[in-house]
């Protein structure tokens, strides 16, 4: 019985890419050398992603329960705010540092990283402030959906944040050793894609909260 | 620069410890995984033996039990409660303890690097730290069987509200349900890791000449898998989250109001127990593909090896392993049918899901297609990869059944769905490892497994498993429901009893023929016949170009260079049946 190949049975359906290798060997594939993305930026994109999907299931989660009969909104302090400010001169001032180490400004680049550390602490303390506002005044984690999805939503942000500031830390270390320059400052740019987005995580959560 | 040097990857001598358990090389973290995922199906499969003891010989007293477990079988009859946890607890252990983590963390951390001809992954401290954390879940896990008030009772599928009101809804619901939630954490955590790294390593770290369409069909699965893992789990992780905080924060995500639960009012307000059911289908469907999938990947490779000829149609393969991760997340609703589900709904569910049927059935097209006039090498490798598609047909074609929702009203929590989802999740994925455990055996400790043992092995299982599960369609047709204690407590049941009976006893038998895997299995690994070249299947792929067992670094002073696809096989005027992928365009003639 002839062998059956998929060439011979279905006219080259599904065949395989059959590349003259350029001179000097290879198949002309990709390789590490080649890909166009490296590997700490696609696992942080991946990273990312993740996260991604695990707020978007807490807002599916939020999206139903919004529809149940006791559903009750509480309002939001005035803090909350203050909160987005804070962590959106975060953002600017991550993105002044990477400004500053493409034209090499060093000193400028560790002022900056710093100014964001200070400014994402005051971010996390702003947020237990807030926390302490609302119980103060009788909003509990219990007190309904709405202040339970508060309580929740906010808290594993700040604990999304809190890894941003140890990321943060360790660009930090790299910055003051020398170990970053206008060549050599991807963990920055990582640290800095995975910051913003964040910061992008907490604007979306406050639409949510305030306005759905 | 493509080409590294030995020099480069050269590494002092380590110890034991460092060698062989505090690892970062993939190939031991692998090896660890497979080892400890086994370790876990010798504890979920013993489980299920006590299932079927109760479920044959129900009320039955066994003094001998009776002296092991005091408490779960009081006056020598097995408790009910401690059935129900053994329901939990078995298809829990089994999902993610072993399929998960055989598949992707054993498989999938042996194999990357090795075939797509890298000496490591993207983050080999990431990679280790995966498998600690994942043996830290076991150990969670495991735990949940011996604290106060047992194991929980909820099943694999935790539904609320049970399992989010404590242990107000039964023994096994409090401290039991708690450990299980934070084992799932665990390894939710653990998959994350591991699944960011195989993607980073497969998308980055290939070979010179290695496109993806030079991909073993393996490496593809694994790649569609742990996508599908890095958009699923964090849905379970969320959910996890919100259960989490209605047992100890007091909060009711899941809890409806006005819930009594033995006798008591519980104060909770304004939940919704479906929506457990959607966050968790919402990833368990998906997670039904993390399992079957590599299995498909490492068979498509397995099957054309030793079929001697080319995967048939590579192309559609690949795209139908997308397609079946893409539709994977539009048919979780047909997990729930019976939930009160608008019929319009339940139909678009139905099309969903009928429609995810064509590319699987493309994929055995394209199997049989390999298969079709071949000259097969019958080794129990190839026996396993030709078992997995029977099994896998064999439960798919009932999917079909379940998938119609008119149908699936009356056999919704039957033991039809249970030989179904036995068949074509668990006996398939369990059929394409034992593959893969016989085919890479000799790349992980340099000698072949015993295959007179390999194929009693393989006979005993195949069947085995038809023995156990098809009867089980029959009993679900009568409507005999699953996860009861007592079949005979019902009148309508009591003549399915000598089916239940055959079914248990094959079980047993099935058992026994495992326990000749594992001692094939730890023997071969000291005593088995030595493998005294690189490629005893004469196979194509990249792993076969290192030696038996692969050492440190992988490959050589330099990495392979790929000239070709990975399935060049009877390959008309090439001097050997088979053309690695390393070998020109020209030399295969020489």
């Amino acid at each position: 019985m002839p062998v059956l190949t998929e060439e011979r049975v279905s006219g080259g359906i599904g065949a395989p890419p059959r590349r003259t290798p350029p001179s000097g060997g290879g198949g002309g594939g990709e390789s590490d050398s080649s890909f166009p993305v490296s590997a700490k930026q696609i696992a942080t994109w991946l990273l990312m992603t993740g996260i991604a999907m695990l707020f978007a299931g807490l807002t599916s989660a939020y999206v139903v329960l919004r529809g149940v009969p006791t559903w009750e909104k509480i309002p939001l302090p005035p803090q909350v705010w203050m909160n987005t400010l804070i962590l959106a001169a975060s953002s600017l001032t991550l993105e002044l540092a990477r400004r500053s180490v493409k034209v090499d400004k060093i000193a400028a680049l560790r002022q900056w990283l710093g100014i964001t550390a200070i400014l994402g602490i005051a971010f996390l303390a702003g947020q237990i402030v807030l926390w302490r506002e609302l119980t103060a005044s009788g909003v509990l984690l219990t007190s309904t959906l709405h202040s339970s999805f508060f309580y929740v939503l906010s808290g594993i942000h700040a604990v999304h944040i809190l890894g941003g500031l140890i990321a943060l830390a360790m660009v930090s270390i790299k910055a003051w050793s020398g170990r970053i320059s206008s060549i050599s400052f991807e963990p920055l740019r990582l640290c800095s894609t995975y910051w913003h987005f964040m910061g992008g995580v907490w604007l979306y959560l406050i639409l949510l909260l305030v306005f759905a | 620069m493509q080409v590294q040097h030995a020099t480069e990857h050269a590494h002092p001598q380590l110890g034991f410890w460092r060698k062989y358990v505090f690892s970062t090389d993939h190939k031991i973290i692998g090896i660890q995984y497979m080892i400890t995922a086994m370790a876990m199906a010798v504890v979920g499969g013993l489980l299920s033996m006590l299932m079927r003891l109760q479920l044959a010989w129900p009320s039955q007293a066994w003094p001998a039990l009776g002296k092991i477990f005091p408490v779960a079988f009081a006056g020598n009859v097995m408790e009910p409660s401690f059935y129900v946890s053994l329901v939990t607890m078995h298809g829990t252990i089994m999902v993610f303890f072993l399929f998960t983590a055989v598949l992707t963390g054993g498989f999938g951390n042996f194999l990357i690097p090795l075939q797509i001809g890298a000496r490591d992954m993207a983050f080999p401290f990431l990679n280790a730290l995966s498998y600690w954390v994942f043996l830290l879940s076991c150990i969670v896990i495991i735990a949940a069987l011996f604290v106060a008030g047992g194991a929980p009772l909820g099943g694999w599928t935790a539904y609320a509200p049970l399992s989010a009101v404590g242990d107000a809804s039964g023994p096994g619901e409090g401290a039991g349900m708690t450990l299980w939630i934070t084992a799932l954490g665990l390894f939710t955590v653990s998959g994350l890791m591991g699944g960011l790294n195989y993607v980073t390593t497969i998308l980055t770290m290939r070979t010179k000449g290695l496109s993806m369409m030079r991909l073993p069909l393996t490496q593809w699965s694994l790649l569609i898998t742990a996508v599908l893992g890095l958009l699923a789990f964090p849905v379970l992780l969320a959910a996890a989250i919100l259960l989490t905080f209605d047992r100890v924060g007091g909060t009711s995500f899941f809890i409806p109001s006005g819930i009594i639960m033995n006798n008591r009012l519980l104060g909770n307000s304004g939940g919704h127990p479906l929506l457990w059911q959607h966050l968790f289908w919402f990833f368990g469907h998906p997670e039904v593909y993390i399992v079957i999938l590599p299995a498909m990947g490492m068979a498509s490779d397995i099957l054309s090896t030793f079929c001697r000829k080319p995967i048939f149609s590579y192309k559609m393969m690949v795209y139908s392993m997308v397609s079946i991760a893409g539709l994977s997340f539009i048919v979780w609703g047909h997990h729930m049918f019976v939930s009160g589900m608008s019929p319009f709904l339940g139909s678009v569910f139905t099309m969903t899901t009928l429609v995810i049927a064509v590319p699987s059935a493309v994929k055995t097209f394209n199997w049989l297609g390999t298969i079709w006039g071949a000259r097969i090498r019958f080794t129990t490798a190839s026996l396993f990869a030709i078992g997995f598609i029977s099994v896998f047909v064999s439960g798919g074609l009932s999917g079909i059944f379940l998938g119609s929702s008119a149908a699936d009203i009356y056999l919704q929590d039957t033991y039809f769905v249970v030989a179904h989802f036995h068949l074509v999740m668990a006996i398939a994925p369990l059929f394409a490892a034992f593959a893969g455990i016989y085919y890479w055996f000799p790349k992980m400790f340099g000698r072949f497994m015993n295959e007179m043992l390999g194929k009693l092995h393989f006979w005993g299982s195949l069947i085995g498993v038809y023995a156990v599960f098809f009867p089980m369609h029959i009993l679900g047709i009568t409507g005999h429901m699953r996860r009861i204690y007592d079949p005979l407590f019902y009148d309508f049941l009591k003549p399915d009893k000598n089916i239940n009976i055959f079914v248990s006893v094959s079980a047993f038998c099935l058992a026994t023929v495992q326990v000749v895997f594992l001692l094939n299995f730890i023997i071969s690994i000291f005593a088995g016949k030595r493998v005294k070249e690189n490629n005893p299947w004469q196979a194509t792929t990249l792993e076969w170009e290192t030696p038996c067992p692969t050492g440190h670094g992988n490959f050589g002073d330099e990495l392979p260079v790929v000239h070709r696809w990975a399935f060049d096989y009877s390959v008309p005027g090439a001097k050997h049946d088979f053309v690695p992928q390393t070998v020109p365009p020209g030399a295969e003639k020489v």
